[in-house]
């Protein structure tokens, strides 16, 4: 049976000329990038070409990057650093309701410390409100960390707007561009943010590398401390293999990205254009403002757990939710921030595609995608709907 | 502890919250790129920096002009040996 991986907002497949870039560094240089004689200096040498590229996937200078091991430490590093580093300017930051929970649990243990947070709400399409943020600002806040996409619902929020009233009252913007970078165009200088995260497995790089942009002149609180890799700001010996392979990775991404929008969109678009066919589906998220290749759902009368089990019985590895909540086995905090009733939430569902997905891979996806709808809605004692219907009887969709 | 207000740096280095040793690091990087008789500036919040950067001038010929503290970190004046 062919196998179709429909998830690669959980990660991607490595690109083979990605792994052919990271092969020395797993063989003959091996070196510690610290070490001053010529293995090391070879592995530093590695890691700074890296640096430039990445660098300008985001249009960032290569000194504004720093490699992280994945995108949840960019994230906790971001948020606790720039929350510690301006503590004397104030202890109130804003984070929205569609992030990640490496931010959120981040947001959650400032709050433990002694910080004020304020989470942000968002639209029925998982927008944030530039005018909300600007009604939230007060004078102790000194950060806000809205997602660039949310990588559950394929929304892309409008961060140039959200910089614009931060900067009015001179606060800090952190952005979530995991989902983003490497997906569509990401420019730190147009959208204008202080800090950005991202990482090398959302566009064909490897696991273990991932970066943290961090406007020239910022000062932020290290999150791990040791030696002086990372000019001082991040320690720990560096994974070299996975930092090239981040590079190599966003070199290409920064030559092909158009050629894959152009790829993708219209695959993601038969598959959302389908199931808008199909009786009691909804499409979460943005219908314009949307990622590429992300189309995603909530069914009712069905769990998504179902569907994933039937689904990859036929060979459609898909998920529920964020990569996280799929196992936590909950109704997602970002579907639940929409507005989407808990019921109706747990019938959550994401197909998102990439390179290796063929045309026909989607055909055989809107085939069986209704095929499992129709046969668990047979079987489901919540035929009838949820509980939680309005008064005149009618689901209560967004 | 020399104690300094009003030094007016020629060239000024933040290297607040970096780890030690970027304090000597950075010191010896700037100081390769100013004319002699000119003035750094190194903020930092690292403690370590009030025994080494004075230690590392008297050992590189450099003039230590002194410190200025702010409540977060400190400020350190070198001016570059005229040799």
């Amino acid at each position: 049976m062919k196998k179709l991986y429909f998830d690669h907002v959980a990660t991607n497949p490595l690109d083979p000329a990605v792994l052919d870039a990271m092969m020395p560094y797993f063989k003959e240089e091996f070196g510690n990038p610290l070490s001053v004689y010529e293995y090391g200096a070879r592995a530093k040498n590695a890691i700074e070409e890296a640096r430039e590229k990445v660098a300008g996937l985001v249009n960032a200078k290569a000194a504004e990057i720093i490699f992280t091991a994945n995108g949840a430490e960019a994230n906790n590093f971001a948020l606790r650093g720039i929350a510690l580093a301006r503590q004397n300017e104030g202890k109130h930051i804003l984070v929205s309701r569609m992030e990640h929970h490496s931010i959120l649990n981040t947001a959650r243990f400032l709050e433990k410390s002694g910080f004020a947070v304020t989470y942000l709400p968002v639209d029925k399409k998982g927008l944030v409100d530039p005018d909300t943020v600007k009604k939230s600002i007060t004078d102790q806040t000194t950060l806000i960390s809205v997602t660039h996409a949310s990588s559950e619902v394929g929304t892309i929020e409008p961060i140039k707007e959200i910089v614009k009233v931060a900067k009015e009252r001179n606060v800090i913007v952190h952005t979530d561009a995991v989902a983003t970078t490497g997906n569509i165009p990401v420019d730190v200088q147009d959208l204008g943010v202080d800090l950005l995260t991202m990482t090398a497995h959302q566009f064909y790089g490897p696991k273990g590398a991932a970066a943290l942009f961090v406007k020239q002149g910022m000062r932020i609180v290290p999150l791990i401390y040791g030696g002086i890799q990372e000019s001082g700001r991040r320690a720990g010996t560096e994974n070299v293999p996975a930092i090239v392979g981040m590079g190599k990775a966003a070199e290409i991404a920064k030559a092909e990205l158009g050629k894959r929008i152009e790829y993708l969109r219209p695959l993601r678009d038969r598959i959302i254009d389908t199931m808008a066919g199909v009786e009691n589906v909804v499409l979460t998220g943005d219908r314009q403002n949307r990622l590429p290749a992300h189309a995603s759902f909530c069914v009712e009368f069905i769990e998504g757990e179902a569907m994933l089990l039937l689904l990859s019985a036929k060979g459609v590895f898909s998920a529920s939710g964020s990569a996280c909540s799929s196992k936590a086995l909950k109704a997602s905090p970002v579907l639940l921030a929409m507005g989407i009733p808990s019921g109706l939430a747990q019938g959550s569902i994401v197909f998102s595609l990439g390179m290796g997905n063929a045309p026909e891979d989607v055909d055989h996806l809107v085939t069986e995608f209704p095929a499992v709808i129709k046969r668990l809605r047979e079987i489901s004692p919540y035929a009838q709907g949820w509980g939680d219907r309005d008064e005149a009887g009618e689901c209560k969709l967004p | 502890m020399k104690f300094v207000h009003g030094v007016k740096p020629d060239v000024t280095t933040d290297i607040v919250y970096m780890m030690c040793p970027m304090h000597l690091l950075k010191l010896e990087e700037q100081i390769k790129e100013l004319e002699p008789g000119q003035i750094l500036e190194i903020m930092t919040d690292y403690d370590g920096a009030l025994e080494d950067i004075p230690a590392w001038c008297e050992k590189t010929g450099n003039e230590f002009l002194g410190i200025d503290e702010t409540p977060d970190f400190y400020k350190f004046y070198i001016k570059k040996h005229a040799r």
